[in-house]
């Protein structure tokens, strides 16, 4: 079974080299440490910063640069700042390759849910909605049950939506799976010391099994 | 060049009153116009429509207007950083608009630039798409989204000239320009108050043109939500 970071690492492998990537709240945010070493990624944040850098050293905070998480940041060699409307910009435009973020519930057809738990939690969509709306690549960081044990990965969301038949690819603290195009999860990897059974019984939503299911490679 | 300033923040806001819609830049706390809240707060200006990304946290930024229950309906994308908001919100004291941040920030960009409306894909399929129209594009659907204005956009920026032209720092920026166009009358308070001529014209940010009131706010704290550090 993976933790945070564990999930974070295993996320970090999917970066390919020179593209632009949006990190969201939580896990997302910790891929950033886990950049495969040779690969030039940069990382936009949307509160309006493209060549997001590591946590400063103690002392050196600047109360003008944060992320989306509102953490304070730095900013690497070739950064700019920029206006909201213009990060959404790029973010609708399609600019940005790929999104990372978090999830309380996706579905089989690729729906997610990451905003609202009606009457009890309703902090905002954020950029959420116009992230998972026009990314070409969304990746998904969750745990695959909830603290009671059941299943996140659903036959149909019963939280309300952040979007539509959206999500691609998951990654949770038991598995790796994609969305199939006509729907349905497919199992890719076990987590390390994860059985192909406790990942089966873990998910709700209908989950293709085709052959024998690697462990993931965790260098 | 037309002057813009105002000696404080009092001047500032005069004209602001009960019932109205304003709006606030910031993220977070980042780039909040510290001197203005604290001047609502102040003269206790209540009933209050309040276009601002976030609530502030509960001891600061927008955060101080809600606990004096001044504000009526706020419109944001994200208050969860403030837990008397979200108490307000499930109890029915306070009407919340949730939007999507990158639909926010177009709109206001739109209410400042003349758009009227406007198709976005954000937001197809949840309940943000109730009750609005959705078109085809390209295939894919969008909703339509209208324009927001204010009767006072209150915005904070680095450094300001006389002309009302400003430059922001860094994260700071976010919502404020747009914010700035989009108000009928727009406020900028600034770290910096500097005569016309100081700033380089290139370097400009947020044209004067969209500025009718400048000063230079008397103390800034900046206060830092999450001091996250490495070792």
């Amino acid at each position: 079974m993976l933790d945070k970071i564990g999930i974070a690492k295993r996320i970090a492998q999917e970066l390919h080299d020179n593209t632009y990537v949006n990190l969201g709240i939580g896990i997302p945010t910790l891929v950033a440490n886990y950049v495969p070493k040779g690969i030039s990624v940069e990382f936009q944040s949307e509160n309006g910063i493209l060549g997001m850098g590591a946590f400063p050293l103690s002392g050196e905070e600047d109360a003008d640069l944060i992320n989306a998480g509102k953490q304070t940041i730095t900013a690497l060699d070739g950064a700019v700042y920029f206006d909201s409307a213009t990060s959404f910009a790029m973010i609708r435009g399609k600019h940005v390759q790929l999104t990372v973020l978090g999830a309380m519930e996706v579905s089989e057809n690729g729906d997610i849910a990451n905003w609202k738990i009606p009457g009890r939690m309703v902090k905002g969509m954020g950029g959420a909605m116009d992230l998972v709306a026009s990314a070409e690549n969304i990746i998904v960081a969750m745990m695959h049950t909830n603290k009671k044990g059941d299943s996140k990965m659903l036959k149909q969301c019963s939280l309300p939506l952040t979007g539509v038949a959206c999500v691609k690819k998951i990654v949770t603290n038991l598995a790796v799976l994609e969305v199939m195009p006509q729907g349905g999860f497919k199992l890719l990897e076990r987590a390390p010391g994860v059985s192909v059974q406790e990942i089966m019984d873990a998910t709700q939503g209908s989950l293709l099994v085709d052959g024998d299911i690697p462990e993931m490679d965790l260098k | 060049m037309i002057n813009k300033v105002v000696s404080n923040v009092q001047e500032a806001l005069e004209g602001v009153e009960d019932n109205m819609t304003l709006m606030l830049g910031g993220f977070g706390l980042c780039g909040i116009p510290e001197n203005s809240i604290a001047e609502l707060v102040k003269k206790g200006i209540k009933n209050l429509t309040c276009i601002s990304n976030n609530a502030g946290v509960d001891d600061f930024g927008l955060g101080l207007l809600l606990h004096k229950r001044q504000i009526k309906k706020m419109i944001s994308s994200y208050v969860g950083e403030n837990d008397e908001f979200e108490r307000q919100m499930l109890s029915g004291e306070l009407e919340v608009d949730l939007i999507p941040q990158g639909s926010l920030a177009e709109r206001c960009r739109a209410g400042g630039a003349g758009i009227p409306a406007f198709f976005t894909p954000a937001g197809y399929g949840t309940e943000v798409a109730e009750g609005k129209e959705i078109r085809d594009f390209n295939g894919k659907p969008h909703i339509l989204e209208h324009a927001l204005t204010a009767d006072f956009a209150i915005v904070k920026a680095w450094k300001g000239d006389a002309a009302g032209n400003l430059i922001f720092k860094a994260t700071a920026k976010n919502f404020n320009p747009m914010m700035a166009m989009a108000g009928t009358i727009t406020i900028a308070e600034v770290e910096e108050l500097v005569p016309a001529g100081a700033l380089n014209p290139n370097e400009i940010h947020t044209p004067g043109i969209f500025v009718q009131r400048i000063f230079q706010g008397e103390r800034f704290e900046k206060r830092i939500e999450q001091r996250t550090v490495r070792s």
